[in-house]
C-alpha cells in the first residue's frame, strides 16, 4: 500500500466498547485493560468509543476500567448491532479522531465490524490476537538499513494455521493499527471507584441507505448455563461421548464436582451441543482450573482454546489421541464406564469433608 | 439469478503445515481441500439454484492447482469457475486478497455473493465483509439460514448469545457458517462435467479498478514480523487402569491432591 500517510498525526488507544442490550461486554474491559498497559508505553492514553442508542450511562463504568476518554455515538438508529450503522460510526470516529491503535473485540460482532471498519479506513486488520505488546519493526534492523526499523510498533501475535502456528504481525504504515482480540484473553483491571473519564459526544450522522439491512426478528438464546469462559470446572465432551443424550453421564459429573458442561466442535457440529458451549479455535478460549476432557481427540484447534488450564485430566480409549499431549493426567478407558464410576467417586469424597 | 460463491483452496492443517523462507504458508507443500464454511456457502447457493434456477458461479484466487476446488464445486453442481491467478497476487494479507477478489467480481453481474465466514488456514473471517466493503454492498456474516424472497435474502444472522433475522436486498454478500447445511456430494455426472468444464482463468491485468499498490505481498497493510511453531507444554502422566473403578479412583486421587474436591 502507499506509503504516504502522515503516522504522527494518529495517537492514543482506542477501543471498541462493544455493548449489547445496553450493558457493556466483558470484553470491552478487557480490551481496556490491555489499552491501558500499551497506552503507558506509548506514553498516550486510552479512549473507548461507545456505540449504541441511549447508551451515555455506561460512560463511568468504562472509566473505572481505565479509559480516560469515552467518545459517544448515540442514536436511534444504533439501537440493535447493525453491520452499516455501526461501520459507519467506527470508521468516521477513526477519521475524525486519527487513533493510533484501534482495539476491537473478536467477538461476533467485532468480527464483522472490524474487517469492514479496516477496509472502509484502509488500513490493516489483525485478527484473533493473544498477544499485543510494543516493539521494533523490523523486529531486528536490517543491516545497512538500520535506520528504516520503526520503533513504537503495535506488535500482534495471534494463532494461525489451526493453532499449529503463532505469527507476529505489524502494520507499520498504516494507521491506525487494528486488532481483534478474543474474549478471555486479556486481564481486566481493578476497577477504580470513583474515576470518571472525559466524555466526547460525536455524531456524524445516519441517512439509511441499501446497506442498512432490516432486523425482523432478535432471537435471544434462552439460556440458564453458566458462561463456560467464567466456569471453574469445565466438564468437556467430544464426539466419543457417542450421543446428545450420553451426555447425561457429563452432566452428571458436572453436578457432582460443581463444574459445568462444554464441548468440543464436532459435538456443535453435530448438533448436540449449542455452540455457545464450544471450546477451541472457533468457539471460546477457557482457561479454568480444572478441565475434563472426555472422548475428546484433541485437535489442534481445540487445544487452542483450552491448553491454558490448570488442570487438565482426559479421559479416552484411543491411547494415541493428541489430548495426551496436553493432559496433566490421562486415563486410556472406556469413558461410559469410567465416567459413571467418577462421579460417585466424588460424590464419596465430597460427603467425607 | 446470478450467484457467485467465493471459496478457497486450504491446507489440510491435521496434517501440519509447512513454511516459505519469509514465513509465509508453503501452499504446494500441503495437502489440499475446500475450506468447509465456503463448502456450505456452496450448497446454499446450489439449493437456490435447485429451487429458482439459479446460475451459480465459483470463484477462487489461489495457485493453479487451485482449479481443483473449482472442478470439486462443478461436480457438486455449480455451472462455472473462474481462477484467479498470478505470481503478483501472492503472499496477500485480507486487505489485498480481498481487493483482488473484488477486481475480479467487478467483471461479473450478480445478485448475491456467498463466501465462508472464514477459512481454517487463516481463521479471520475478515475477507468477506471486506470485498462487500470494496464493492459497496450490504453484509450479512455468520449466517445460519439463507432464504431468497423475490429480490431480497432473508438471513438468519447468529451472535454470541442470540440471533437477528436480517433481510437485505440484493445485490449483497453473505457469508456462511459451516452448521447451514450437509454439502452434497459430488455425483457421477457432475464429475464427468467437472473434467469437461473449461475453467475461466484470470490474472492482474483481468482485474477490474484495482491499483497495484493493493495487491499482493506489497500491497499488504500487515507485516509477517515472526511465524513459528506453537510451542506446547508437554504432556503429563499417562495411565491405563485395570478397571474403571481404578480410573476413577486415580482421578479423585489427583483431584484431592490439588484440592479440587
Amino acid at each position: 500500500m502507499a506509503e504516504t500517510l502522515n503516522r504522527e498525526e494518529y495517537k492514543g488507544v482506542y477501543v471498541f466498547a462493544q455493548q449489547v442490550d445496553n450493558e457493556i461486554s466483558g470484553i470491552a474491559y478487557e480490551l481496556l485493560g490491555k489499552a491501558k498497559e500499551l497506552a503507558a508505553d506509548l506514553d498516550t492514553d486510552v479512549t473507548a468509543v461507545l456505540i449504541g442508542s441511549d447508551v451515555k450511562g455506561l460512560v463511568d463504568g468504562l472509566a473505572q476500567y481505565g479509559a480516560d476518554k469515552v467518545i459517544v455515538v448515540d442514536d436511534p438508529e444504533l439501537k440493535e448491532y447493525r453491520t452499516e450503522p455501526y461501520a459507519h460510526a467506527l470508521a468516521s470516529v477513526i477519521n475524525e479522531y486519527k487513533p493510533e491503535i484501534m482495539l476491537v473485540g473478536a467477538t461476533a460482532i467485532g468480527r464483522d465490524l472490524g474487517p469492514t471498519v479496516s477496509a472502509r479506513v484502509a488500513t490493516g486488520l489483525t485478527a484473533d490476537c493473544t498477544v499485543l505488546e510494543i516493539g521494533d519493526f523490523p523486529l531486528v534492523p536490517i543491516p545497512g538499513k538500520e535506520d528504516q526499523q520503526l520503533h513504537k510498533q503495535l506488535l500482534m501475535t495471534r494463532p494461525a494455521f489451526g493453532g499449529n502456528t503463532i505469527a507476529t504481525i505489524a502494520c507499520p504504515y498504516n494507521r491506525p493499527q487494528m486488532a481483534t482480540v478474543r474474549p478471555g484473553v486479556m486481564q481486566k483491571i481493578e476497577p477504580v471507584a470513583d474515576a470518571k473519564a472525559e466524555v466526547i459526544e460525536y455524531n456524524p450522522g445516519f441517512t439509511p441507505n441499501d446497506k442498512y439491512v432490516t432486523i425482523k426478528e432478535v432471537v435471544k438464546a434462552v439460556s440458564d448455563t453458566v458462561d463456560i469462559m467464567d466456569a471453574k470446572i469445565l466438564v468437556s465432551g467430544g464426539r466419543g461421548v457417542g450421543s446428545p443424550e450420553n451426555f447425561k453421564i457429563l452432566e452428571d459429573l458436572a453436578e457432582a464436582i460443581g463444574g459445568t458442561v462444554s464441548c468440543s466442535r464436532a459435538v456443535v457440529d453435530s448438533g448436540w451441543k449449542p455452540r455457545d458451549l464450544q471450546v477451541g479455535q472457533t468457539g471460546k478460549t477457557v482457561r479454568p482450573n480444572v478441565y475434563f476432557a472426555i472422548g475428546i481427540s484433541g485437535a489442534i484447534q481445540h487445544v487452542a482454546g483450552m491448553e491454558e488450564s490448570d488442570l487438565i485430566i482426559a479421559i479416552n480409549k484411543d491411547e494415541d489421541a493428541p489430548i495426551f499431549d496436553v493432559a496433566d493426567y490421562g486415563i486410556v478407558g472406556d469413558l461410559n464406564k469410567i465416567v459413571p464410576q467418577l462421579t460417585e467417586g466424588i460424590k464419596a469424597a465430597m460427603a467425607e469433608k | 439469478m446470478k450467484i457467485v460463491v467465493c471459496i478457497k483452496q486450504v491446507p489440510d492443517t491435521k496434517g501440519g503445515v509447512k513454511f516459505n523462507p519469509d514465513g509465509t504458508l508453503d501452499r504446494g507443500a500441503m495437502l489440499a481441500i475446500m475450506n468447509p464454511d465456503d463448502k456450505a456457502g456452496l450448497e446454499a447457493a446450489l439449493r437456490i439454484k435447485d429451487e429458482t434456477g439459479a446460475e451459480v458461479t465459483v470463484l477462487t484466487m489461489g495457485l493453479p492447482k487451485a482449479a481443483d476446488v473449482l472442478r470439486e464445486a462443478i461436480a457438486m453442481g455449480a455451472d462455472k469457475g473462474i481462477l484467479v491467478t498470478d505470481r503478483v497476487l501472492g503472499g496477500a494479507d485480507t486487505w489485498a486478497t480481498s481487493t483482488t477478489i473484488a477486481g475480479a467480481l467487478r467483471n461479473i453481474d450478480y445478485d448475491l455473493i456467498i463466501t465462508g465466514r472464514q477459512a481454517i488456514d487463516g481463521d479471520t473471517a475478515q475477507v468477506g465483509p471486506q470485498i462487500a466493503e470494496h464493492l459497496g454492498l450490504p453484509v450479512i456474516s455468520y449466517a445460519k439460514e439463507i432464504k431468497v424472497d423475490g429480490d431480497k435474502v432473508v438471513v438468519k444472522r447468529m451472535y454470541d448469545d442470540r440471533h437477528h433475522v436480517l433481510e437485505a436486498k440484493m445485490p449483497c454478500l453473505i457469508t456462511a457458517l459451516s452448521e447451514l447445511n450437509d454439502p452434497r456430494y459430488m455425483t457421477p455426472g457432475g464429475i464427468f462435467d467437472a473434467c469437461e468444464a473449461e475453467i475461466t482463468t484470470w490474472g492482474r491485468a483481468d482485474l477490474k479498478d484495482v491499483d497495484d499498490s493493493n495487491l499482493g505481498l506489497n500491497g499488504s497493510p500487515t507485516k509477517i514480523a515472526k511465524a513459528s511453531d506453537k510451542v506446547r507444554k508437554g504432556a503429563g502422566e499417562k495411565v491405563t487402569p485395570d478397571s474403571p473403578e481404578d480410573a476413577a479412583a486415580l482421578i479423585v486421587k489427583k483431584l484431592k491432591e490439588k484440592h479440587v474436591i
